[in-house]
């Protein structure tokens, strides 16, 4: 009996690999921006992660659908006796590309790295007090206080092998805003199903299958070479798609949908981002600069703030500006955070005339003038929904005067608080409410609320936000989550648009499910 | 009033305005520029909209293919609308005026600068004239649309934001005209050491005339038509650079569009089947910088009959 | 003639140093390099310790004169966005644009200088007339519309084409070349003829005016008159004497053309230090905006100082006189 299902796994195993064999292909893949470094700790961003996603691994991750899954650890939980501590079992077996084992010293090492002065992805890990190494497949996380979902905060945090880091002089993350080039910034040896063949920054990257992935048999497997171009020009990528180039890319402009699902050959899938689109204001301070009010801050009444948010038209930036592809929504969190509800997400009617009535009472029935300021190369057709914000506050009395700029330097105006009005979008790795109120509602202080550009302040919120961390009763945290949404949507101390939608483009052949937070796993895709 | 009657019918009767009926390039090309400069200044009369008035636009007209009614609103647009609700041909029309002031404040900028320090250069010679003649060089280093940029970039950093905006056309004007003024300088300069040794300006220098009013009166008239040949292939050269800032983002705001930048935004539906968005401002561009591409050499051509 | 090329040189060499004064300024005084250095979780001891590192309290001639030598070592700091040395940056992208400039000169002086002559020789002729009215046409559109227009055309409607990047390349020592693959030529055509046609327009009407130009001299007359066959006027006489001019303006030219590069590597996504100057105008990335700068005007200097030498070597009556230099 056991030699049968040996045998038939045997059998199995080998008809995967001849399958796999049989498809095994190159994808070449492109979208609109690079990976800042190969350094997996060193930028917490996006396309920066996408790429470390395919060389390196973390204990786990988030697959396709969005749900975690195991990598790197295959189980874990809260110790009973201690709530504090949460024990991964690691996945035996599993090598780097240069041949060494992975075992519970690089996890922890990696860990450690992770939480240096220099990382990135150190916030992530503030909760935890220290990491332990129990035996070589067993590791320790102690938190602080008990902290329910930390899980959520690793599915971006890589594993290295220690001794590679430490024998190429990379025990640091490499320190980007030193200007700093480390060996690991340009090199690699994760445990990922792909391997790093050749990169120039902005130009090409080649990664190719890693032969001995411990995933074999679990996951397709079947792209055997990847090509990935960065290509900034929103025309030049189509380009590339339509004429058969590339064979992927992330990011179809919404114009561009028909005709790419048009042409023979080629097809978009859509899923719904977990992103989120809205308008902050300063609506802390007594006075503003970039309004022509003196002595008042405008944004600081909550009517006028009412009255902007009724007198944007979210039906038409979506049929218009977006051809469909949004969702309108009332709240800054995409559904797939933990908190949201259909009510928080119901639109309110477009309703000039009211909204015109409230800036009356206000004592703008003038209006007034005020800059807003907009990325134009970071969220889909972000330059174009300013504009329609414009228009739309243009109705109601206030002139906006439109600032766009590249996001570069867009965002450190937030950052630094020197815009009164601006356009942020906002995704959610944890898919917790939490994340949000953190960066956007908490008070500005030295590790919380950095993203918060309104100057809201709310002293007893702020209690609440910290409480959530060492909530272990789920269903009172959740209390709480609602009391504090609560609050942020009396204060209406942000305006949401809506939550973006993923277009991929890609070949008739490819088969690929869109993943919420624009994360591709190439190790899931397969050719037909 | 005679003696202006005398010059028209002496303007009528001359070899250059019986060039310019024989040709029909040229009158063609003399009409589309008339037409497009009053446009241009007419705008306010002429356009069905004020598309620089973002509360009167109703983004749900956006997209209208020309002629056509809108599928929710049922308005129907000439040229169809932009991406904003936008009627593309009023769009055009103060389009228009925006590139054309640009292109012609800038190149008024170059001339005024060129013409003055070539004269100076050409007219007094020695270390003035090598001083005006190494900046220009160091000025030829780098190419216009480079110093345009590096200029913007540097007014950007050091403009506080909430005036950058209304000073972008201002800035744009600056960079393309002091980025022009080198080839009026050199010919103004050629020309002006040549007259300077003729008589009739050692004869005015005799009688006492001071160098300032011999330079003007006398020098300046004899390198008009080159410098207007000139002027007229930099308009030309203005309002193409005007659209390529623009399409590099350091242009005409959106919200106020020049030419260049409805083409820029244009182009985004290059391949969507929304052709009217990029095809009216194409043209209109090509056949305003052609026009005056035309008469920039038919006027060189006429004023330097030798190359007939 | 030595004293010429002396002053010559000592001109080049002073332009030069004018245009490490412009890169140096903006380096130093656009934006604070301290503050894109280190974020603003710096402490002020941080800051301090990096303005001692930097030596940006010593008095500025001093820090000029040490951004030239690290220039002239080829050390031009760090790249703010990718953290690596601009210098490393630069020579890795410079190929590229070689590369593409050379083969959009090469469009544009062969094309250039066969137009130029036909429309001459056959000035009165129909075809002569379509081909200055449509050459007009080419200079009437901006560059990067151009581009966009022949991705549209070619690539995507006829697919003939690759509409983006330089295809394969071919490592040899540090340098990259695109020459010796197919996909490496394809992916040039489009963006060479994108970056040359506006030069190839000027080249064909000076060609055709100096053609004209000499046509009309006496020594032409005489050797029609001697009864030499209309093809060897043409090109054993009137083309060899228009030659000098159109090298020298295409020589001048060629700058230009890596200058312009900016718009063509942006439309085309093509790898070269034009794309990467204009991410850092939108990165902010002061170091790789300046060393562009110095390295552009290097180049200007260079091709002028060659032009002007070369202008000695073949007109010897300039030895003794002032130096002139014809451009258009």
């Amino acid at each position: 009996m056991k030699s049968l299902t040996t045998r038939l796994a045997v059998g199995i195993a080998a008809a995967l690999l001849v399958s796999s064999m049989a498809f095994a292909q190159t994808l070449r893949w492109a979208r609109s921006g690079d990976s800042l470094t190969l350094d997996p700790h060193a930028q917490n961003e996006g396309p920066t992660h996408t790429l470390a996603h395919q060389i390196y691994e973390p204990l786990l991750h988030r697959d396709m659908a969005g749900q975690i899954t195991p990598a790197l650890a295959t189980s874990w939980k809260a110790l009973d006796d201690n709530p504090n501590v949460w024990r991964f079992q690691l996945r035996k077996g599993v090598t780097f590309h240069d041949g060494a084992t992975m075992t519970a010293d690089d996890v922890v090492y990696s860990f450690e790295r992770a939480m240096k002065p220099t990382s990135a992805m150190k916030e992530l890990l503030t909760s935890v007090k220290e990491i332990r190494k129990v035996d070589d497949y067993t590791v320790d996380f102690e938190t602080n206080g008990p902290n329910p979902l930390l899980i959520n905060n690793l599915t971006n945090l890589f594993v290295m092998d220690s001794d590679w880091a430490e024998k190429n002089g990379a025990s640091n993350p490499q320190d980007v805003a030193a200007g700093e080039t480390t060996f690991a910034s340009q090199n690699t040896n994760g445990t990922g199903a792909f391997m790093l063949v050749s990169r120039t920054p902005d130009q090409k990257t080649v990664l190719k299958a890693n032969p001995n992935y411990w995933g074999k048999g679990e996951f397709p497997l079947q792209v055997s070479e990847i090509i990935y171009t960065p290509i900034q020009s929103a025309a030049t990528r189509v380009a590339a798609l339509l004429s058969g180039e590339v064979d992927f890319i992330q990011d179809v402009p919404v114009q561009d949908l028909k005709r790419v699902s048009g042409q023979s050959g080629l097809k978009v899938v859509t899923a719904a981002q977990n992103r989120v689109i809205f308008f902050g204001m300063n609506v802390g301070d007594s006075d503003i600069e970039s309004d022509n009010v003196s002595g008042k801050n405008p944004f600081a009444d909550i009517r006028v703030r009412k009255a902007m948010n009724m007198a944007i038209n979210r039906d038409a930036i979506k049929k218009v500006v977006m051809r469909e592809q949004a969702s309108p929504t009332n709240v800054i969190m995409p559904p797939f955070v933990n908190g949201w509800n259909q009510q928080l997400d119901a639109v309110p009617a477009n309703d000039v005339a009211t909204a015109k009535k409230m800036m009356q009472e206000a004592g703008y029935s003038d209006g007034f003038s005020v800059t807003l300021n907009c990325p134009n190369d970071r969220y889909i057709n972000d330059e174009a929904i300013c504009q329609a914000a414009v228009g739309m506050l243009g109705q109601i009395g206030i002139k906006v005067n439109l600032d766009a700029k590249p996001k570069a330097q867009h965002f450190p105006l937030i950052k630094n608080k020197t815009t009164d009005f601006y356009m942020l979008g906002w995704g959610v790795p944890t898919f917790d409410s939490h994340y949000i109120f953190n960066f956007l509602v908490h008070t500005t202080t030295e590790n919380r609320g950095s993203w918060n550009g309104t100057r809201y302040s709310n002293p007893a919120l702020d209690t609440k936000i910290v409480a959530l961390e060492s909530e272990t009763d789920l269903d009172k945290r959740n209390g709480i989550i609602a009391d504090i949404w609560r609050q942020v949507q009396a204060d209406q101390i942000y305006l949401p648009i809506h939550n973006q939608v993923l277009n991929w483009g890609m070949k008739d052949n490819v088969q690929f499910d869109v993943q919420p937070e624009d994360q591709p796993h190439f190790k899931y895709l397969t050719f037909n | 009033m005679n003696g202006e009657r005398g010059a028209w019918q002496r303007f009528l009767a001359s070899d250059f305005f019986y060039d310019f009926k024989r040709s029909p390039v040229t009158l063609v090309s003399f009409v589309i520029v008339v037409t497009l400069i009053l446009l241009a200044i007419l705008a306010d009369l002429v356009a069905p909209t004020n598309p620089f008035d973002p509360a009167s636009l109703n983004l749900m007209n956006g997209f209208t293919p020309p002629m056509e009614p809108n599928a929710f609103t049922g308005e129907t647009f000439l040229f169809g609308t932009d991406d904003q609700g936008r009627d593309l041909l009023s769009a055009i029309i103060y389009g228009l005026r925006v590139s054309l002031f640009v292109g012609l404040t800038a190149v008024i900028l170059a001339m005024v600068l060129g013409v003055s320090l070539g004269l100076l250069a050409g007219y007094r010679g020695g270390w003035i004239d090598s001083l005006i003649m190494r900046i220009a060089d160091i000025q030829m280093t780098f190419p216009s649309i480079l110093i345009a940029v590096l200029i913007f970039g540097v007014a950007r950093g050091l403009l506080p934001p909430d005036l950058r905006d209304e000073l972008a056309i201002s800035v744009l004007i600056i960079a393309i005209g002091l980025s022009e003024w080198v080839p009026f300088a050199r010919t103004v300069r050629g020309t002006t050491m040549v007259e300077k040794e003729k008589e009739y300006v050692q004869a005015a220098r005799l009688i006492g005339l001071g160098s300032g009013q011999i330079m003007l009166r006398h020098i300046l008239p004899n390198v008009l038509s080159p410098v207007l040949v000139i002027a007229t292939i930099t308009l030309a050269l203005a309002i193409i650079a005007e659209a390529t800032l623009s399409f590099l983002g350091v242009g005409a705001p959106p919200t106020e569009p020049s030419l260049g930048t409805l083409i820029r935004i244009g182009q985004d539906f290059l391949f969507s089947g929304e052709w009217w968005i990029l095809l009216f401002p194409s043209v209109t561009l090509l056949a305003l910088a052609l026009s005056v591409n035309l008469l920039g050499d038919w006027l060189r051509d006429t004023l330097n009959p030798r190359l007939k | 003639m030595l004293f010429i090329i002396a002053r010559r040189l000592l001109q080049a060499f002073v332009v030069l140093l004018l245009v490490a004064l412009v890169a140096f300024t903006i380096f130093r005084f656009i934006g604070d390099p301290v503050e894109s250095l280190l974020g603003q979780e710096a402490t002020v001891a941080d800051r301090q310790a990096l303005i001692d590192r930097m030596g940006l309290n010593d008095p500025i001639p001093v820090q000029y004169l040490r951004f030239v030598g690290n220039a002239i070592r080829g050390d031009f700091g760090i790249s703010y966005r990718t953290a690596e040395p601009v210098s490393a940056l630069i020579a890795e992208r410079l190929p590229a644009t070689l590369e593409l400039a050379f083969v959009s000169a090469l469009f544009a002086i062969a094309l250039g200088t066969l137009l130029g002559i036909y429309t001459a020789i056959f000035r009165h002729g129909f075809t002569a007339h379509a081909i200055m009215s449509s050459s007009l046409i080419g200079v009437s559109l901006p560059t990067f519309l151009i581009g966009v227009l022949l991705i549209w055309l070619f690539a995507v409607e006829l697919g003939w084409l690759p509409s983006f990047g330089r295809g394969e390349t071919v490592q040899i020592g540090f340098w990259s070349t695109g020459f010796l693959t197919a996909s490496g030529l394809k992916s040039l055509i489009l963006p060479a003829i994108t970056l040359g046609l506006y030069q190839m327009t000027l080249i064909m009407r000076l060609v055709r005016a100096e053609m004209l130009e000499i046509l009309r001299q006496d020594f032409i007359r005489f050797a029609r008159a001697r009864g030499l066959p209309e093809r060897m006027v043409y090109f054993g006489h009137a083309l060899k004497n228009t030659m000098v001019p159109v090298i020298t303006v295409a020589g001048l030219q060629l700058g230009a053309i890596i200058a312009f590069a900016i718009i063509t590597e942006t439309v085309f996504q093509w790898p070269g230090v034009g794309l990467m100057f204009i991410n850092a105008v939108f990165f902010v990335d002061i170091p790789v905006m300046s060393a562009y700068l110095l390295l552009v005007g290097t180049v200007f200097v260079v091709i002028n100082l060659i032009v002007d030498l070369l202008y000695l070597v073949i007109d010897p009556r300039l030895r003794d006189g002032q130096l002139k230099r014809q451009t258009v």
